[in-house]
C-alpha cells in the first residue's frame, strides 16, 4: 500500500483542522469532537475508525455541516475542501457543494431514502437539483446509474419504492444517489454495517471499484477493522473525541503505536484465538462528561505511568506518515513495562 | 437450586453420551397476510426440516444471514414460537408433549439471552429485581436468600453486587448484557440459547463478554446454542457449527473442519466474504450474485442452486433436495455435487443432471483461516 504524496505541492482534497463540536446539555457542555485534524488526499480512502461514541460520525457530519442544534461547530475549527473554507460558506453556496462535490452514504438506507418516492425519482431528483436537465434526461441518467451500481433490471427497479427493495438493493440506490453527480469526495458512514456478510462483500467491491474508476476520494467511517483492511490506504483511529493514531493501513495493523489501537486489534476473535481467553481492554469508554483531563485512555492503558495522568499527550509525529497521541512515542522504552491498567471495572 | 439428580437407573456413561437436546424435522411456517376476515395469502416457511443434536457441555453455533431461520429455530426450541411440526427433546423429554404448566417448569432449565439487553430489561425495574424475578417465579429462593443469590450472581458476571439497586439505563451496553446473562443464570439452567449476544457490542467490550460466556460454560458445565452471524466470534466460541440458508441446515460440522474445509458452496462463499483484518491478506473472494430468494417462494431442489458457483451445478440441483449427509468425519453437508453422496450419478442424470459430482474447494473459501490477523497469519495459507 503506498500512501499518496503528502508534500505541500499536492494539497489535500479535504483538510480538517482543529475541528471541535460542542453540545449544551442539561448537565453542562460536552465536546464530543475535540480538536480533530485530518487530511484526505485525492484518490485515497481514509478510514476513520473507533467504537460507539468516539465522535467519528459527528466528525463526518461536520464536513457537510449537517449537525443539528444543540450541536455546534466551535469557532476556530476549519474544514477546507478543494481550497474553499466550508465553514465560511453560506447555506446557498454550501448546497452547491453538498451532493455535487461531496456526497454522503449512511448506514441505514431505509431511513435515508424517502419512502414515498420511487428509487429512480430519488436519483433523478439529485441530478435536477444541481443541473438544468429535463425530467426525462434526469431519469435516463438515474437508470444508467442504477445499472452502474449493479442493480439488475434497472428500468424496472427505478419504478419501485424503497420498501419493495432488499436491504442490499436499498444501499445500492443510496450509492447511486451519492455517485450520480461524480463527487470528488464520498463520505460513507458505516455503509455496510446493516448488511449481511455476503451482501457486504458485494457492496465493498462495488464501492472500491466506483471509487477507483472515478478517481474519487473516500472518507470511510467504520467500526469494523476487517472493512478497514479491505478498503483503506490510511487509517485514523478515534477515541473519546480525538484522533489517537493515524497511519498507513499496513503499518497500523502490523505495529500499532497507540495502546488503544493495539488493544482493539488484540480483542478481535479470530482463528488464532480459538478457545482461548481473548485479550480485552478493561473498563469501558468513558462518556464525554467524564473524559480524563490528561491522556483519555490512561485508566484503561496497560502502559500508563505518572506522566499519562498529569500531561495530555499531543498527536506526536512518529515518522513514515504515522502519528500517535501517546507519550510512548517519546519514551518508547516504557513499552516494555506492561502492567495491569488502573481501571478495574467491566464493560 | 438443586440440579436435577441423574436417574440412577441410567448409568453415567450413557447419560453423558445422550445429547441434551435433540431436534428432529423441525418445521415452522408463518402465514402471510390474512386477518380477522381474510384468509392468509400464503406462508413463509421460516424453518424447513431442521434436525440436529446438541451434546452436553458443547456450544453449537447456528449461523446464517438475515431471514435464514436461525432465530426462529432458537425460539421453536424454547417453544416461544410453536413449531408447525417436528419434535424437540430436551434431556429425553419431548417438549411438544408437555402441557403449559410442565413447560413452565422445564423453562427453568432452558434460558434465553437476547441480542439487545436494553429491550429485554424492564426500564422501571432495578437490575436486582429483574434478576430476582426468576428466583421467585420458580420458587428457588426468597427474602434474604434471594438477595444473597442476586449479589452472588452479579459478582459472578463481573458486576458490583451493590449495583443491584440501579436501573438498566445506568449501565453501558456491555454491562446490560452481563445483567441479561445473570438473569438467565439465576434459575440454574443447563442450557442457554444465546441469540446474537455480542452483536450490539463494541469490539473491546465484546471480547469481555465472550470471555465471560466461555468461563461460565466451563465453571457451570453449561450447554449453549449460539445464534450468530459474526463468524469470527463463532470460530472462537463454538464446538460445532450449523450453517443455515433459507430455512434449512446446509452444513453441520466441527468448527475447525467447517472453517478449514467447507463443503457446501454457500458456506464457502460465506467464509470468503468475511472481511479479513489484515491488509496483506489476498483479496480474492467468491462474490455471490444477487440477494437470497424470498422464503415465501424458495427455489426447488437445492435452495442455493440459483446462486451456486459450483462447477458441476446442473439441472439435478434444481429438482432434487440434497440430503444433509456425511462428507467427512462428523462433517455433514447438503450438496449433490460434493462427493461422497448417496444420490448416485445415475439418479442425478435421471433428474436431468449433466455433470458428475466433483469436489470443489476454491482458494477463496480458505481465506477465513487468514483471518488470523496480526501475528498468526502464517498458518500455512496458500496466497
Amino acid at each position: 500500500m503506498t500512501a499518496p504524496p503528502t508534500s505541500a505541492a499536492t494539497a489535500p482534497l479535504l483538510a480538517l483542522r482543529d475541528v471541535r463540536v460542542r453540545i449544551r446539555t442539561a448537565r453542562g457542555t460536552i465536546t464530543p469532537v475535540d480538536g480533530v485534524s485530518l487530511d484526505v488526499h485525492r484518490g485515497e480512502v481514509l478510514a476513520l475508525v473507533g467504537e460507539s461514541g468516539c465522535g467519528k460520525s459527528l466528525t463526518a457530519l461536520t464536513i457537510l455541516r449537517l449537525l443539528e442544534p444543540p450541536a455546534r461547530i466551535e469557532a476556530g475549527s476549519s474544514i477546507r475542501f478543494e481550497g474553499t473554507e466550508l465553514l465560511a460558506l453560506d447555506e446557498r453556496a454550501l448546497r452547491a457543494v453538498r451532493g455535487r462535490r461531496i456526497a454522503m452514504v449512511f448506514q441505514e438506507p431505509m431511513t435515508a431514502l424517502n419512502p414515498v418516492h420511487t428509487a429512480g425519482a430519488q436519483v433523478a431528483e439529485v441530478v435536477r437539483a444541481h443541473e438544468r436537465v429535463s425530467r426525462r434526461e434526469a431519469m435516463d441518467r438515474a437508470v444508467a446509474m442504477l445499472a452502474t451500481v449493479g442493480i439488475p433490471d434497472p428500468a424496472v427497479r427505478a419504478t419501485q419504492y424503497p420498501h419493495e427493495l432488499s436491504g442490499g438493493m436499498r444501499q445500492r440506490v443510496m450509492l447511486a444517489i451519492a455517485l450520480v453527480l461524480d463527487p470528488a469526495l464520498l463520505v460513507a458512514d458505516e455503509p455496510t454495517t446493516a448488511l449481511d456478510v455476503t451482501i457486504q462483500a458485494q457492496l465493498l467491491d462495488l464501492l472500491r471499484e466506483a471509487q477507483r474508476a472515478r478517481g474519487a476520494s473516500m472518507l470511510l467511517i467504520t467500526h469494523d477493522l476487517g472493512v478497514v483492511a479491505e478498503m483503506a490506504q490510511r487509517v485514523a483511529v478515534m477515541y473519546a473525541g480525538q484522533v489517537v493514531e493515524e497511519a498507513p493501513v499496513g503499518a497500523l495493523f502490523a505495529a500499532p503505536l497507540h495502546p488503544y489501537t493495539e488493544g482493539l486489534l488484540a480483542a478481535m476473535p479470530r482463528a488464532g484465538t480459538v478457545r482461548r481467553e481473548l485479550a480485552t481492554i478493561p473498563g469501558t469508554v468513558p462518556p464525554p462528561e467524564a473524559w480524563p483531563t490528561a491522556c483519555r485512555f490512561a485508566d484503561r492503558c496497560p502502559y500508563a505511568w505518572q506522566r499519562c495522568r498529569t500531561e495530555a499527550p499531543p498527536l506526536h509525529d512518529a515518522g513514515d506518515g504515522r502519528r500517535a497521541r501517546c507519550h510512548l512515542v517519546e519514551e518508547p522504552a516504557r513499552r516494555a513495562d506492561r502492567h495491569a491498567p488502573a481501571a478495574a471495572g467491566t464493560a | 437450586m438443586s440440579l436435577p439428580v441423574p436417574d440412577t437407573a441410567r448409568d453415567a456413561a450413557s447419560l453423558r453420551a445422550a445429547p441434551l437436546l435433540e431436534v428432529r424435522n423441525l418445521v415452522k411456517r408463518f402465514p402471510i397476510g390474512g386477518g380477522l376476515l381474510s384468509r392468509p395469502r400464503g406462508a413463509v416457511q421460516a424453518v424447513t426440516d431442521v434436525s440436529f443434536d446438541v451434546a452436553r457441555g458443547e456450544t453449537l453455533a447456528l449461523v446464517g444471514e438475515s431471514g435464514c431461520g436461525k432465530t426462529t429455530t432458537g425460539r421453536c426450541i424454547l417453544r416461544l414460537v410453536e413449531p408447525t411440526s417436528g419434535t424437540v427433546c430436551f434431556d429425553g423429554t419431548d417438549l411438544g408433549a408437555l402441557d403449559a404448566r410442565a413447560m413452565r417448569a422445564m423453562r427453568r432449565r432452558m434460558q434465553l439471552v437476547f441480542q439487545d439487553p436494553y429491550a429485554s430489561l424492564n426500564p422501571r425495574m432495578t437490575i436486582g429485581a429483574a434478576i430476582r424475578e426468576g428466583l421467585v417465579v420458580h420458587r428457588l429462593a426468597e427474602g434474604a436468600a434471594a438477595d444473597a443469590r442476586v449479589r452472588a450472581l452479579l459478582d459472578e458476571v463481573g458486576l458490583r453486587p451493590e449495583w443491584a439497586s440501579r436501573y438498566p439505563h445506568e449501565f453501558s451496553g456491555g454491562q446490560r448484557q452481563r445483567v441479561g446473562i445473570a438473569r438467565a443464570l439465576a434459575v440454574e439452567p443447563e442450557f442457554i440459547v444465546l441469540d446474537e449476544p455480542v452483536s450490539a457490542l463494541d469490539v473491546s467490550v465484546q471480547a469481555q463478554v465472550i470471555n465471560l460466556l466461555a468461563r461460565l460454560q466451563r465453571d457451570r458445565g453449561l450447554t449453549y446454542l449460539f445464534i450468530a452471524h459474526d463468524l469470527g466470534v463463532v470460530e472462537h466460541l463454538a464446538t460445532r457449527v450449523a450453517v443455515m440458508y433459507l430455512g434449512r441446515i446446509v452444513e453441520l460440522a466441527p468448527t475447525a473442519s467447517l472453517f478449514t474445509r467447507p463443503v457446501m458452496p454457500y458456506t464457502q462463499a460465506l467464509l470468503s466474504a468475511i472481511p479479513i483484518p489484515d491488509p496483506a491478506a489476498p483479496r480474492d473472494r467468491i462474490v455471490l450474485a444477487g440477494d437470497p430468494p424470498s422464503p415465501a417462494s424458495p427455489p426447488s431442489g437445492c435452495v442455493f442452486h440459483p446462486r451456486c458457483p459450483h462447477p458441476a451445478r446442473d439441472a439435478a440441483c434444481a429438482s432434487i433436495v440434497p440430503p444433509l449427509e456425511a462428507k467427512g468425519t462428523g462433517h455433514e453437508a447438503a450438496c449433490l455435487k460434493q462427493p461422497p453422496t448417496a444420490v448416485t450419478p445415475a439418479a442425478q442424470r435421471a433428474a436431468g443432471g449433466s455433470h458428475d459430482p466433483v469436489f470443489s474447494l476454491p482458494a477463496a473459501a480458505l481465506r477465513s483461516r487468514g483471518a488470523s490477523g496480526t501475528g498468526t497469519r502464517a498458518a500455512g495459507l496458500s496466497t
